[in-house]
């Protein structure tokens, strides 16, 4: 492996961030209680470690089952609405309302019809984030190029088989490609959620933290959120390298 | 093989029909080598859908092979100005794509697929690409995905290969080799060819017959017979009578156009 600067340079950044960070809350001796340096926010993580594990795993969890409802989900519809161009033009509009909505405003609702816990927190994750796949399916598979199509039409192949043999396989990098977009936003859904009511998650403790006046653990709880938020990105982005490296070599219309 | 009687075709377009075709009467014969030239938005690629059942005359009658054309027609190979390969399949997994879709090699194709690619493989040699069966296309360039979907359109065996301007994208050099390789395996299989092309030179070079068409509403407005001695190589194209013949298609196609 060759050592390069620009690999190392994402660390320094964020290295740099929090002695710039700590250095100013230093000079200036900011409360602790407006903006707790880095090293009162890394030692009240590590005093509420355990906490911090449970409630982020709660919030993990609640934002991948919603995520992968979505994606079950998604996919379906994405393929129904990519299917014919009526299904598209009729649900259309309807999907670009509901999307409209903030899902916060959806919250109070579910949380009357299932309570307060961990199943308003999965459907807020499940609706924010089926949008962009629904989207992005349909969207591959609406752009087929017409003479590709042709080609096969001509053969006498029907709907079903110009979509198993192009619109599948060329909605694959539109789909993956989606669910980096996804997975944050399933993400927010469910820390949004568990803010307002939950009895736990990271969301949850945060809002706890900041009643009991503990800025330092709020701060280690958005800590915890950030490094969560990376990692299910990261994942995603990894998968979406994976399933479809054809498409980052090639151009779709090459 | 073709035959097209006072068809006149129009789309539905945003502001209203678009006569695309008014009055096309055209007769192809067996195993002969067809080109149609004409001015852009003539309705050359419009013919091509007509003769291959992907749309059907406003008015008039399509015959393909003794029978009028209701739908798809399923003998046909087509290439176009686009490779239109698919970026995740391999060149040969691209090639083998018609004979997933047509009868009676669908059903058969789990069984016989080690025919089917060994078929595939002498294709891709007869067109010089031997040994890149397993590439993907896009790590090939223009001129090789060209030859690689004129496998793909020959694949199946077709009696009927329709060609939409398959080389105009491609430099001098590589459109004329192939030209070669197009002339070598109809003269070899002997299929019916329709090439649609704005190239004069390629007309000449590689047709028995030449159909000029009108500008919008496209209709054949004249038909020549090439009376070049075959087998024909590229020093034909030096050749006086080819000269003349390209210069009275060019004068046709400059007074369709002034029309
Ligand atoms: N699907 C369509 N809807 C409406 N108009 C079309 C459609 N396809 C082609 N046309 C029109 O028909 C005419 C002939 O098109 P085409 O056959 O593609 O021409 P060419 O291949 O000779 O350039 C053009 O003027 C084009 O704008
Ligand atoms: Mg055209």
């Amino acid at each position: 492996m060759t050592f390069r600067t620009e690999d190392t340079a994402p660390w320094i950044f964020t290295i740099g961030l929090f002695v710039f960070w700590e250095a100013v809350c230093r000079i200036f001796s900011v409360d602790s209680f407006i903006l707790p340096a880095p090293s009162e926010i890394f030692s009240a993580a590590v005093r509420y470690a355990g906490p911090l594990w449970r409630n982020s795993f709660v919030t993990l969890w609640t934002t991948l089952v919603g995520f992968l409802l979505a994606v079950g989900f998604g996919l379906l519809l994405g393929l129904v609405v990519g299917w014919s161009r009526t299904i598209y033009r009729g649900l259309y509009p309807v999907m670009i309302g509901f999307n409209s909505i903030p899902k916060v405003a959806v919250v109070p609702i579910l949380v009357v019809w299932f309570g307060v816990g961990e199943v308003p927190a999965i459907i807020t994750a499940f609706l924010i984030s089926f949008f962009p796949i629904v989207v992005n399916v349909a969207t591959g598979l609406a752009t087929i190029e017409p003479e590709m199509e042709d080609v096969l039409r001509a053969l006498g192949a029907s709907k079903l088989d110009v979509m198993l043999k192009i619109g599948i396989p060329r909605a694959m990098p539109y789909f993956f490609g989606s669910l980096k977009v996804a997975i944050t936003l399933a993400f927010v859904g469910a820390v949004v959620s568990e803010t307002l009511a939950a009895n736990a998650g990271l969301g949850h403790l945060m809002t706890q933290a900041g009643s009991n006046f503990q800025m330092p653990l709020v701060f280690a709880g958005l800590l915890a959120l950030a490094i969560e938020g990376i990692g299910m990105y990261a994942v995603c982005a990894w998968l979406e390298y994976r399933m479809t490296g054809w498409a980052h070599r090639s151009t779709m219309n090459a | 093989m073709i035959e097209l009687d006072d068809v006149t075709l129009a789309y539905r377009g945003r502001t209203g029909p678009v006569l695309a075709l008014q009055g096309t009467s055209l007769k192809v014969g067996r195993g002969e080598f067809a080109a149609v030239v004409g001015p852009s938005g003539c309705g050359k690629s419009t013919l091509m859908k007509l003769v291959t059942g992907l749309v059907k005359p406003t008015q008039g009658r399509v015959l393909v092979d003794g029978h009028e054309v209701a739908g798809p027609v399923k003998i046909a190979g087509m290439a176009f100005q686009n490779a239109n390969m698919l970026p995740w399949r391999t060149v040969l997994e691209n090639v083998l794509l018609p004979l997933e879709i047509v009868e009676p090699y669908r059903s058969k194709f789990r069984a016989e697929k080690k025919q089917y690619v060994a078929r595939a493989e002498k294709l891709l040699d007869t067109v010089g690409l031997s040994g890149f069966g397993s590439r993907f296309p896009w790590e090939m360039s223009g001129g090789m995905q060209q030859r690689a979907s004129l496998c793909r359109s020959l694949i199946h065996d077709p009696s009927l290969l329709m060609l939409d301007e398959p080389f105009a994208a491609l430099d001098a050099f590589t459109r004329e080799e192939l030209w070669c390789v197009l002339r070598d395996v109809w003269e070899r299989i002997g299929f019916t060819v329709v090439l649609v092309t704005h190239d004069l030179r390629e007309a000449a070079f590689l047709a028995d017959t030449i159909h000029v068409m009108s500008a919008r509403p496209g209709r054949i407005i004249e038909t020549r017979k090439v009376d070049l001695p075959r087998p024909r190589d590229l020093e034909i194209c030096y050749d006086p009578r080819f000269s003349d013949l390209v210069q009275i298609l060019r004068h046709k196609i400059a007074e369709v156009r002034q029309a």
